[in-house]
C-alpha cells in the first residue's frame, strides 16, 4: 500500500483490492530515460522522475490526494455509474469494456471531483482517469464535471480540473459528443459566478476534452511533454500527408503558439495553482 | 443524376425511361403510356428502397455529391442575403459561409458549413471542414447577431474540423471549445439544422441551439462511421456497422431525445427536388423562429441552458 493511501480517511479510499496494483517490487524503470528508480522515492517525487523530469501518467484518485491538504479531500458522487443506453457493441459489447475498466481501476468512470483544501484555501478539483476507457467522456464524465462546477459555485471555490483523455466516448455516441456542450455550458455559468477556473492539460489531453472543458480554463496549464490537440497525430499525417514538425502538439509548442499559459512540474503545481487562485480571489498571501 | 449503389435497381429503370424519351414519338403513341407507367414503377421502388434504408446508406445520401449545400439552401430560403467573411485575424476560412439576410422579411444572422460542387470548388472550400479561423468567424457573426438582435441561424454540414497541422497550431480545440461556451450563453435566439453530414466536434462548434433539427437523410455522429470502425473495429471497412451501432440517423436520434424534430425530405432525397426541399425547410425554420421570437428572451436563454444541463444518461445507487 502507498503512502497516500494510509492517510486516506476511509470515505476516499477505493476498494483496493481491485485496484491495479504497482509491482510490490521495490525498483521500477523510467520509460523515458530507463534509468532504474527507487519505487517509494518515485511516489513521493509525484510519480516524476528524479533523474529526467519526465512526468509518468499517474491515477486520478493518487493526482487528487496528492493535490490536496492530506486528509482534507472529500469525493462527490463517487458511485455513479455509466449505462449502456445503445447497447452498443464492436467487437466486444461496451457493457464487457466497463467491466473491464471498472476491474482494471477501481473507479466508476473515467472521471473523479473531490472537494478539499490546497493550502487550507477551499478547492474543487476534477482528474480524468486515462485508465478507464482513454480516459473517454461519456455521460458521467460530463455530469460529474458540471456537478463540479456547480459545487464550486455553491462553495464559492475555485475549480480546477487535470485533464487526460482521449477524447469522446465513441459508444455512448451522440451523447457523448452532446458532453461537450454541456460542460462548455457549465463553465460559462461558473463564468458568470465569477469563480475562477483552472485547466490543467495532462499526457494526453486530444479530442472532445480538448475542444471543451480542457480548453476553457481562465488559466490554461499543461505539465511538460504532453501530447494535447484536436486531432490525433496520425489522422493528421493522414490528411496532410506530411511528417509532423519536430515536438508537434506537444506542451511546449502549445505554448509557443499561444494556447496555453504555462507549463508547470508537477512538483510545483500545487503552489502555483495556490498562487494564481488567490491573486484571482484577492486573497491574501497565505502563511505557508 | 447520380445514383448510388444501393439505387441501381433505380437507376435502371430511369435509364429505360430515358430512352423511351430519345425514341420519340415516332410512330408508336403508347410511348407515353409506357413511359408513364415506368415512372410509376421507379416511383414505388423508391419508396420502397427508400423505406428501409440502413444507417449507412443514408450516411452516403447525406454525402451525396449533388445534395443541396448551404449556399444552395441560403439562395431559396433568405432574401437580402450578405455574406461576410472577415475574421479579422489570420484570414478567410471558405468552409464556414456567414452574413446576414431576412427570413420571411425578419433579419437574421445565418452561418453554416459549405463543401464544393466540383474539384476546384472542393479543395477551395476545404470539404467544408472548418479551421480555427472558420468557427471564429462564426462566432464573431454570431456575437453581433446578439447586439442587434436577429436569431441566428446555422447549418451544419460537414465531415468534421478540419485535422490539419495549421489548424492545430492556431488552436482548433480552443475555438470550438470557445463557441459551444458562447452559444450557450448567446442572448438571441438559434436554430441549428443538419442538412448533410453532422461531423462531431466540427458540426457541434456551430451546433449549439434551442432548436435542433435533421433532415430527414442527414446524419450526427460523435465520430464518422469510418473513423469508428477503424478504431473499435481494427478496420475502416466495418464503416457500416459502426454507423449502425452509433445510431447517426435523424430517426434514432429523435427517439433518442437528442434532436427536435426530423424534417422529411422529397422522394429519393433532397437533391431530387431541391426547391421542394427549400421550400418545406423554409416553413419549419419560419415557425420555429417565430415561435422563438415570441417568447421571452431570457426564458429562451434558461430553457437553452437547462437543456444542455440535463443530456446523459447515467444511474446512482
Amino acid at each position: 500500500m502507498s503512502w497516500f493511501k494510509k492517510i486516506l480517511p476511509s470515505r476516499v479510499k477505493t476498494n483496493s483490492s481491485n485496484r491495479r496494483t504497482v509491482p510490490e517490487g521495490l525498483w521500477t524503470k523510467c520509460i523515458a530515460c530507463n534509468a532504474v528508480l527507487y519505487r517509494a522515492e518515485l511516489e513521493r517525487n509525484f510519480e516524476v522522475c528524479p533523474k529526467c523530469d519526465h512526468h509518468i501518467r499517474i491515477d486520478a484518485r493518487e493526482r487528487l490526494l496528492g493535490f490536496f491538504d492530506e486528509g482534507t479531500a472529500e469525493e462527490l458522487s463517487a458511485d455513479m455509474k455509466p449505462v449502456d443506453i445503445l447497447k452498443f457493441r464492436d467487437n466486444k459489447r461496451y457493457k464487457d469494456r466497463l467491466n473491464t475498466a471498472y476491474k482494471g481501476t477501481g473507479e466508476n468512470d473515467a472521471l473523479l471531483v473531490m472537494t478539499g483544501r490546497l493550502l487550507q484555501m477551499p478547492v474543487v478539483a476534477a482528474a480524468f482517469e486515462f485508465d478507464f476507457m482513454g480516459g473517454s467522456m461519456g455521460s458521467v464524465v460530463g455530469e460529474k464535471f458540471v456537478r463540479a462546477t456547480e459545487a464550486a459555485i455553491e462553495q464559492r471555490a475555485p475549480l480546477v480540473c487535470f485533464s487526460t483523455s482521449g477524447g469522446a466516448r465513441m459508444q455512448e455516441a451522440l451523447f457523448s459528443l452532446m458532453q461537450m456542450a454541456k460542460t462548455s455550458s457549465a463553465l460559462a455559468v461558473l463564468r458568470k459566478n465569477k469563480i475562477p477556473f483552472i485547466s490543467v492539460l495532462t499526457d494526453p489531453t486530444m479530442g472532445g476534452v480538448s475542444a471543451s472543458l480542457a480548453m476553457l480554463g481562465d488559466i490554461n496549464i499543461a505539465e511538460p511533454g504532453a501530447l494535447i490537440g484536436f486531432a490525433g497525430p496520425r489522422v493528421i499525417e493522414q490528411t496532410v500527408r506530411e511528417t509532423l514538425p519536430e515536438g508537434f502538439q506537444r506542451s511546449e509548442f502549445l505554448l509557443e503558439h499561444g494556447q496555453i499559459d504555462m507549463i508547470v512540474d508537477r512538483r510545483e503545481m500545487r503552489s502555483k495553482i495556490h498562487n494564481l487562485f488567490s491573486i484571482l480571489t484577492h486573497q491574501a498571501t497565505a502563511n505557508i | 443524376m447520380n445514383f448510388l449503389d444501393f439505387e441501381q435497381p433505380i437507376a435502371e429503370l430511369e435509364a429505360k425511361i430515358e430512352e423511351l424519351r430519345h425514341v420519340g414519338n415516332d410512330k408508336d403513341i403508347n410511348i407515353n403510356e409506357e413511359i408513364s407507367r415506368l415512372k410509376k414503377h421507379s416511383d414505388e421502388l423508391t419508396r420502397t428502397i427508400f423505406s428501409s434504408l440502413t444507417p449507412w446508406q443514408v450516411s452516403q445520401i447525406a454525402r451525396h455529391p449533388q445534395r443541396p449545400y448551404t449556399l444552395d439552401y441560403i439562395e431559396m430560403i433568405f432574401t437580402d442575403f450578405e455574406e461576410l467573411h472577415g475574421e479579422r485575424n489570420v484570414g478567410d476560412d471558405p468552409a464556414i459561409v456567414s452574413g446576414l439576410g431576412r427570413l420571411d422579411g425578419i433579419p437574421v444572422a445565418i452561418i453554416g458549413q459549405q463543401k464544393g460542387r466540383d474539384t476546384k470548388e472542393r479543395l477551395r472550400r476545404n470539404y467544408g471542414m472548418p479551421k480555427p479561423e472558420g468557427y471564429r468567424k462564426a462566432l464573431r457573426i454570431m456575437k453581433m447577431a446578439e447586439r442587434f438582435g436577429l436569431p441566428v441561424l446555422t447549418f451544419i454540414d460537414t465531415p468534421g474540423a478540419y485535422p490539419g497541422i495549421d489548424a492545430e497550431e492556431r488552436g482548433q480545440s480552443e475555438a470550438i471549445a470557445r463557441n459551444l461556451l458562447e452559444m450557450s450563453e448567446l442572448e438571441t435566439p438559434i436554430i441549428a439544422t443538419v442538412i448533410g453530414e453532422g461531423g462531431s466536434g466540427g458540426a457541434l462548434a456551430i451546433g449549439v441551439a434551442d432548436r435542433l433539427l435533421m433532415l430527414q437523410y442527414s446524419t450526427y455522429s460523435v465520430i464518422s462511421p469510418e473513423g469508428c470502425a477503424s478504431i473499435l473495429w481494427k478496420s475502416a471497412e466495418r464503416a457500416q456497422d459502426a454507423a449502425e451501432a452509433m445510431g447517426i440517423t435523424a430517426k434514432r436520434l429523435k427517439e433518442l431525445g437528442l434532436i427536435d424534430d426530423v424534417i422529411s425530405e422529397p422522394l429519393g432525397g433532397a437533391h431530387r427536388d431541391m426547391s421542394k426541399m427549400a421550400a418545406v425547410l423554409k416553413e419549419k425554420l419560419k415557425n420555429e423562429m417565430n415561435d422563438l421570437l415570441n417568447s421571452s428572451l431570457p426564458s429562451v436563454v434558461i430553457s437553452r441552458q437547462e437543456r444542455l444541463r440535463t443530456i446523459g444518461q447515467f444511474k446512482e445507487s
